[in-house]
């Protein structure tokens, strides 16, 4: 963010200097020093790196992918599985938030539970995922859906209680019902909170991807082998001692991750105009 | 400024200026053994049509003193009523404007003036006349789309003194509103303030810690106790209006007042830095001793 503002406000570049200010020209660089880093320290047998396959292997096991309709469709079963998983979490961790913050008989009721089930990592609701449901692809997203609902709700929570008490007294003086308060300050003042509970959230669905699809064991999967969703694939690559294709896997889910995190930025600023204009 | 009505006289007229008297109000907060009093057996008037300032040290209780006018606590005992009524609860008849701005960020000026009469399903052709004229009033017509982070300090207050005109309250209630402002841009609010009072002459409770901005602007001049708060001295301010800085400097009755007030401060403040440290205790009492001799 301070670097895009930067690079806006430049005033006079220094000759000589003036490509490097641009946060593009600084990203490339970033990622450049990376990969040459990581080639080197595959190709010298480095520890630890040395048993990563190097990049440019890495690129040969991906090329061919590209044009794998498999590879592709795994990016559509797993972006569809995170959608669904998050927006569920959204629609009921949202409300369920904004219940805790605002009624304190729901807290009391309801926080104990949330406090239990929140440190569980979704991995080991796998095989209660399982059992509970009665199609994998429910079980698969109600994975995911655990992965991001926790995060959702402690945010809408915590930006509803540290809203300005003297906003709620304002309205109240100025006539403002219970009703008129939820609408124009409680919802806008914990937009921002649930934007970053978004994004962080969309993280966690990424995360919790290859657990979630192991649960599938490849059902679903059409076209290839490479089709049974991005998390299933790197696991069925370890399976297959198949390493590059590992890292293929991996850095798809980075790329997929990254992009989504920045969907939901745009689209927090889109609804939050008044936090862009500082 | 054609198309907005301009007309001064009908926002006077409009106005229904009321007055608060608070009688042998206590509050204290804790339980019974951890127990303390913030403002104890306090009285006064806050009189109609006129600019009431209440000065104090810092953490004397004013601002519990506020919340209690405002309706956003009750006090332990006593009474505060407002033209005879006793008050309970928050109030259009009673608006704050509190120490740092208060506005909404999600909404930008225009809706932050709209918001009292949008909350009380009033939205009608005067109210809305009524906020185009306070913008301009208040000299942000052309901010009427910007958000508060957009404005300045000096805006915000001005864009908050409109958000609580349009509600016409009985008393306007400022917790020192310019604090945090430049020296320069507090005075140029001052004056601003002191026209708009005078020309409406609404009834304005005013509560501040700066001795120059409470002469400036006062009819009547409350000095307050350390905690537990009472009222110490009532100073009539019988200075000329329009006021303007600088002759204040250069007033003789200005600065007889300014003397007056100091000293009674003075030794309230001490009895505020020292409380709770013996240190602190041990050095008001030693420069007292030296003061007095002298």
């Amino acid at each position: 963010m301070s670097a895009v503002v930067a690079s806006g406000v430049a005033p006079r570049p220094r000759p000589g200097q003036s490509i490097f200010r641009h946060h593009l020209v600084r990203a490339v660089i970033s990622l450049a020093t990376f990969l040459v880093l990581w080639e080197i320290g595959s190709r010298l047998k480095l520890p630890w790196v040395g048993d990563v396959p190097p990049p440019t292997v890495v690129m040969n096991a991906w090329l061919p992918l590209l044009s794998d309709p498999g590879y592709w469709y795994s990016w559509v079963q797993s972006s569809r599985r995170v959608l669904s998983g998050f927006l569920a979490a959204m629609l009921i961790g949202i409300p369920f938030g904004l219940a805790m913050a605002t009624s304190r008989v729901f807290n009391d009721i309801s926080f104990p539970v949330f406090e239990i089930l929140r440190p569980i990592p979704p991995l080991a609701w796998v095989p209660a995922a399982i059992i509970f449901w009665p199609t994998q692809e429910l079980s698969i997203g109600f994975v995911i859906f655990l992965g991001a609902i926790f995060t959702i709700m402690l945010n809408v929570i915590g930006g509803a209680r540290s809203i300005d008490i003297r906003f709620f007294q304002a309205a109240r003086s100025m006539g403002s019902s219970n009703w008129d308060i939820f609408r124009r300050i409680i919802l806008p003042g914990v937009l921002p909170s649930i934007v970053v509970g978004m994004e962080v959230g969309i993280g966690i669905t990424w995360n919790v991807v290859v657990a979630a699809e192991m649960i599938s064991g490849g059902g679903g999967a059409i076209k290839s082998s490479a089709g049974g969703g991005l998390g299933f694939f790197i696991w069925n690559s370890y399976i297959g001692f198949s390493y590059p294709q590992i890292v293929v896997g991996m850095i798809s889910i980075g790329i997929a991750g990254y992009i989504s995190s920045a969907i939901i930025r745009r689209l927090g600023l889109m609804v939050t105009p008044w936090s862009r204009t500082r | 400024m054609s198309a907005v009505p301009t007309d001064s006289n009908k926002l006077r007229a409009s106005i229904k200026a009321g007055e608060l008297e608070v009688s042998h109000v206590s509050k204290s907060y804790g339980d019974a053994t951890f127990r303390t009093e913030v403002v104890r057996d306090c009285s006064f008037k806050i009189e109609r049509n006129k600019l009431t300032v209440m000065i104090g040290p810092s953490g004397c209780g004013k601002s519990t003193l506020i919340r209690l006018l405002a309706g956003f606590e009750e006090p332990t005992s006593g009474t505060i009523a407002i033209n005879g009524q006793p008050v309970s609860g928050p109030g259009r008849d009673r608006l704050v404007l509190f120490q740092e701005s208060a506005l909404f960020p999600w909404m930008n000026t225009w809706d932050n003036v709209m918001y009292g009469p949008r909350a009380r399903g009033e939205v009608t052709r005067e109210t809305t006349e009524l906020a185009e004229f306070l913008l301009n009033k208040v000299g942000l017509a052309q901010f009427r789309r910007k958000y508060p982070t957009q404005l300045s300090g000096g805006m915000q207050r001005r864009a908050e003194l409109a958000r609580a005109m349009i509600n016409n309250p009985a008393v306007m209630i400022l917790d020192e509103p310019f604090r945090g402002l430049d020296a320069m841009t507090k005075v140029l609010m001052w004056e601003y303030y002191a026209a708009l009072f005078e020309e409406t002459r609404r009834t304005n409770f005013f509560v501040t810690t700066d001795i120059d901005e409470a002469i400036f602007l006062a009819d009547r001049l409350l000095i307050m106790s350390n905690i537990p708060t009472q009222v110490r001295a009532v100073l009539e301010i019988d200075l000329p209006r329009p006021r303007t800085q600088l002759e204040l400097v250069e007033n003789d009755r200005a600065n007889e007042i300014k003397m007056q007030a100091l000293s009674i401060l003075h030794e309230e403040a001490m009895k505020s830095f020292s409380r709770g440290s013996k240190a602190a205790a041990d050095f008001v009492d030693a420069y007292s001793k030296r003061v007095s001799k002298s």
